[in-house]
C-alpha cells in the first residue's frame, strides 16, 4: 500500500464511523417526519448533534449540519454579511483557503461587498495590530470579520482569540474557518462566542467521518441569512432533510478526535520532527515555512519551499516512490497553482511554486516518513535538473 | 495526452509494446483573471477529464503539466506576431518545436523519462546506423508527418509515434471502442486549439492593430481601400470589397501582404501560381544530406494536407548584393510545377520519397507570372 502523507487534504475513515454510517444507512426514515421511525431517526440525529456539539465546546442548538466545509464557510460569511445589512466591508487576512477567498470575490463583484486584506507576516500569521488599525480606519462599516483557526497549507494557527476581542469591542461579528485547525488544536466554541465569535466552519472528512458533511457552529445570539430556503430545518438557517446517516459517522469521529488529544499530537508531533529533520538534512536549501513555534503550528503539518524544483515535479516522482504528498490546497483540473498562502507571506513565485505539504494523521508511522526520506534525494535530484523548465526564463 | 482518441490509443498501445507509461495532459491555456480559473480551447476541463478516463483504463497514472506559459508565449504570441507581419504561420508546428518536443521532452528527460510518445500518425525507422528516420504514416490518408517536419535527430531519438502503422482512422476509432475509451466516437479537432470558436479572423481581429490602407494591383495601382492588411491571407478571395470589376471580368485574389507598408496586393489566380520558395530558418530531420549545396530532387509540401510535389531544392547563399548586410544560407526549393496557395510564414517540408528530409519556414516566394518591374523593386 502506497504511504499516505496527505491527510490535511482528507484522512481515513475510521473503521468505527464507517460502521455507524452503514448501519444507519439500513435506519428508514425522515427526521422531520411525526410518526416512530420519522422519530428514531430524529433521536440518532440529535444524538450525533449532541456529540459533535461536545467536541466543540457548543450547545447542541448552536451546531448547523451542512454539506461540508465549503457550505459551511459560504453560510458563515454570507449569512452573516447579509444579516449585517447596510454595512459592506469584510476584513479578511491574505492566505485564506479558497473557500473564503472565492467567496468574498464573489460578494464583493455581485453585493457590493469591499473587502480589506489583512496582511500576513513572514510566518503566515495575521497580527491583532493590524486588525486593530484595520477597524479603526471603518469602525461603523465593517460587516463582519473572517479568518482561518489554522492555515491549512502552512498550518500557521491564527490568534482567533485576540482578533475575536478586538472584534467584540466593535460588535462586529467573527467567521473561523477552522476546517484544518478541528481535530488537532482544542476549540471551545464557548470561550470564543463569549470573547465575540458568530460562527465557526469545521468538516468530518478531515477528521475520520464521511465527506459529505460538516457544520457550521452558529452562536445562538448571530443572525445570519440562510442561502437555502425550503422546509425550515437547523433553526431555518439550513433548510433541506437532514443527513442521518452521515451526521452520525461524523459524531463517531468528533469523538474520537477528542480522545487523548494531547497524547496523539505529541505522537504526531515527533513524527513531524522527523520528517523536518530528514528533509532539511536531505536537502539543506529546503525552506520550513509556517510558524517555527510549536504553539503555533498544527502538529501534523510539515510545509517546505525547494528552490529551483516545482513542486509538481517532486509530487510526480514521490508519488511515482509511492509517496502520496501535496503541494498545497487540491487544486481544479489537477492544474497546480504557484501557492497564494506563501504569496501573501511574500514568498516570490519561485518559492511559490516550490510548495511541498507534508501532512501527518492518526494512521502514519515512523516508517512513513522513513519512506518519504527515503525516495526524497532521487525525486529531489530530477526536480532540481527539471527545475522550471515549464516557465518563461526570467520570470 | 490531449483526451481525443488518436493519444488515448497510443498510450495504450505503448504501454501493451512493454514501456512504463505515464499519461500526461498538456494545460496549454488559461484564462486570465483569477488563478483557479479552469483552462480553455484545447485543454478544457472536459478534455482532461477525457483524458484520465483513458488513463484509468488502460491502468496509467496520470497528470497534468502545465505548459500554459510558455504556450502564450511560444505559439499564441508568436502566431499574432506573424500574422502582423503579414505571413501565416502554424501554430501546431510551432507547438511541436517548442512545447511537445522541446519544453514537455527536455522536462521529461529531466524526470527520469525515456521518450515521449504521442497519437501523431507517422513513423520512426532507425537506418543501418542507428540514425533515425521519420517516415510518413502508412496511411497517407491520417499522414501527420508534415507537422513533426521540425523535429531534429535527438528529438527523434526520444520520440514515440505507436500510431504510425495504423492503416486508417476508423481501425484506431474501434481499437478505441473495443478498449472501452469513452473517446472512441469523440469527433476529430481540426480548428487551431486556441481558438475554440474557430473564428480565427475575429480572434485575431481583436490583437492585432489594424489601420485602413491601400489595395493595389501588381502594377501598384491603388484599385480599394482595406482595414488592416493583417486581416488577408494570401489566396484569399472574399472580402477584398474592390468596387470596379478587373479590366478582364475575372475575379481577383491576395497576392501578397505588406506590412510595412500596409497595402494588400491583388491579381488573377494564374498570378498566384509559386514557381520558387526559400527560407533562412531551415533544419534537418534526422541525419543531414552530406552536401546541402549541390541541388538535390526531392518532394516539396507546403500544408498539411498538400500532395507532395516533385521539386529540386539547394542550400544557398542569401547574399543578393543588396548590401543589406544579411549574410548567410538559405533552403531554396524550385518544385517541378508552380505550387499555389503559398505564403510566407508556411512551412515547406522536403521529403525523400516517404522520408522526412528536412522543412524550412518560407519567408520569400516568386510567382510564376512575370511581375512588373516597378512593383518587384518595391517587393525586393
Amino acid at each position: 500500500m502506497a504511504v499516505y502523507l496527505d491527510h490535511a487534504a482528507t484522512t481515513p475513515m475510521l473503521p468505527g464511523a464507517i460502521a455507524a454510517f452503514t448501519e444507519a444507512m439500513t435506519v428508514v426514515g425522515n427526521p422531520a417526519s411525526i410518526h416512530s421511525q420519522g422519530q428514531l431517526k430524529k433521536r440518532m440525529l440529535e444524538e450525533a448533534r449532541e456529540t459533535v456539539a461536545a467536541s466543540v465546546g457548543c450547545d447542541p442548538i448552536e451546531v448547523v449540519f451542512t454539506a461540508g466545509g465549503t457550505e459551511s464557510v459560504n453560510l458563515g460569511i454570507k449569512g452573516l454579511f447579509w444579516a449585517r445589512t447596510p454595512r459592506r466591508r469584510i476584513l479578511v487576512p491574505g492566505g485564506e483557503h479558497h473557500a473564503t477567498v472565492d467567496t468574498v470575490e464573489w460578494l464583493e463583484r455581485h453585493e457590493g461587498a469591499v473587502i480589506d486584506w489583512l496582511p500576513l507576516d513572514e510566518h503566515g500569521r495575521v497580527a491583532p495590530a493590524v486588525l486593530a488599525r484595520a477597524i479603526a480606519a471603518h469602525p461603523d462599516e465593517i460587516a463582519l470579520v473572517t479568518l482561518l483557526a489554522a492555515n491549512n497549507e502552512v498550518g500557521t494557527i491564527q490568534p482567533v482569540e485576540e482578533i475575536a476581542a478586538l472584534a467584540a469591542t466593535h460588535g462586529i461579528p467573527v467567521h473561523v474557518d477552522a476546517v484544518a485547525a478541528y481535530g488537532h488544536v482544542p476549540i471551545d466554541f464557548g470561550v470564543l462566542s463569549r470573547g465575540g465569535v458568530s460562527a465557526v466552519s469545521v468538516s468530518a472528512h478531515k477528521i475520520g467521518g464521511p465527506v459529505g458533511i460538516g457544520a457550521l457552529i452558529l452562536s445562538r445570539r448571530a443572525t445570519v441569512e440562510p442561502l437555502l430556503h425550503g422546509g425550515g430545518q437547523q433553526r431555518q438557517v439550513r433548510s433541506g432533510t437532514q443527513d442521518v446517516a452521515a451526521a452520525v459517522a461524523f459524531a463517531v469521529a468528533a469523538a474520537a478526535a477528542g480522545d487523548d488529544l494531547p497524547g496523539e499530537n505529541a505522537r504526531i508531533a515527533r513524527l513531524r520532527q522527523a520528517v523536518v529533520d530528514g528533509v532539511l538534512a536531505v536537502v539543506p536549501t529546503a525552506l520550513l515555512n509556517g510558524d517555527p513555534d510549536p504553539a503555533r503550528h498544527l502538529p501534523g503539518t510539515a510545509h517546505f519551499s525547494f528552490p529551483g524544483c516545482e513542486g509538481d515535479s517532486l509530487l510526480f516522482l514521490l508519488d511515482a516512490a509511492g509517496v502520496a504528498v501535496s503541494t498545497g490546497s487540491a487544486c481544479q483540473a489537477g492544474i497546480p497553482e504557484p501557492s497564494h498562502v506563501l504569496r501573501a507571506m511574500g514568498r516570490s513565485e519561485v518559492e511559490a511554486r516550490g510548495a511541498l505539504r507534508i501532512t501527518l494523521g492518526r494512521t502514519s508511522t515512523m516508517a512513513d516518513v522513513d519512506a518519504l526520506l527515503a525516495a526524497l534525494p532521487a525525486a529531489h535530484a530530477h526536480a532540481s535538473r527539471a527545475g522550471m523548465a515549464d516557465r518563461v526564463p526570467g520570470r | 495526452m490531449s483526451g481525443g482518441v488518436d493519444s488515448a490509443v497510443a498510450a495504450a498501445r505503448a504501454v501493451e509494446a512493454g514501456h512504463e507509461v505515464v499519461g500526461v495532459h498538456l494545460a496549454l491555456s488559461r484564462m486570465p483573471g483569477t488563478l483557479r480559473t479552469g483552462s480553455r480551447g484545447c485543454c478544457t476541463v472536459e478534455d482532461s477529464m477525457d483524458a484520465q478516463r483513458a488513463a484509468n483504463i488502460i491502468g496509467i497514472p496520470y497528470y497534468v503539466w502545465d505548459f500554459s506559459e510558455r504556450f502564450k508565449l511560444d505559439v499564441v504570441d508568436d502566431f499574432i506576431a506573424e500574422y502582423a507581419a503579414g505571413r501565416t504561420p502554424n501554430p501546431c508546428m510551432r507547438c511541436n518545436e517548442r512545447i511537445k518536443f522541446a519544453a514537455l521532452l527536455e522536462k521529461a528527460i529531466d524526470l527520469g523519462f525515456d521518450a515521449v510518445a504521442t497519437g501523431h500518425y507517422a513513423t520512426i525507422l532507425t537506418d543501418a546506423d542507428g540514425n533515425r528516420e521519420l517516415h510518413r504514416a502508412s496511411a497517407w490518408a491520417k499522414d501527420q508527418s508534415y507537422v513533426l517536419g521540425v523535429l531534429t535527430q535527438d528529438q527523434l531519438a526520444h520520440s514515440m509515434f505507436p500510431l504510425g502503422a495504423t492503416p486508417s482512422k476508423a481501425e484506431v476509432r474501434a481499437e478505441a471502442a473495443e478498449r472501452g475509451f469513452s473517446v472512441a466516437t469523440k469527433p476529430d479537432s481540426y480548428d487551431i486549439c486556441f481558438i475554440p470558436d474557430g473564428d480565427t479572423r475575429g480572434w485575431l481581429a481583436e490583437r492585432v492593430p489594424s489601420a485602413t490602407g491601400d489595395i493595389l494591383d501588381r502594377d501598384g495601382n491603388t484599385l480599394g481601400r482595406h482595414e488592416g492588411a493583417a486581416a488577408f491571407t494570401v489566396g484569399q478571395r472574399k472580402g477584398l470589397q474592390i468596387g470596379t470589376p478587373a479590366a478582364d471580368g475575372k475575379p481577383r485574389f491576395v497576392l501578397e501582404v505588406r506590412p510595412i507598408t500596409n497595402t494588400v496586393v491583388v491579381g488573377p489566380k494564374e498570378a498566384l501560381a509559386i514557381k520558387e520558395i526559400s527560407g533562412t530558418k531551415f533544419t534537418w530531420c534526422g541525419v543531414a544530406p552530406a552536401h546541402p549545396e549541390i541541388a538535390f530532387d526531392c518532394d516539396v509540401q507546403i500544408r498539411a494536407h498538400a500532395d507532395p510535389v516533385p521539386a529540386v531544392a539547394q542550400v544557398v547563399s542569401t547574399d543578393r548584393g543588396t548590401g543589406d548586410g544579411i549574410d548567410g544560407v538559405e533552403l531554396r526549393i524550385l518544385p517541378a510545377t508552380p505550387l499555389t496557395g503559398v505564403a510566407p510564414g508556411q512551412t515547406a517540408v522536403v521529403y525523400l520519397g516517404t522520408r522526412v528530409l528536412g522543412q524550412c519556414t518560407i519567408d520569400r516566394t516568386v510567382s510564376a507570372v512575370p511581375v512588373a518591374p516597378s512593383v518587384a523593386a518595391a517587393h525586393a
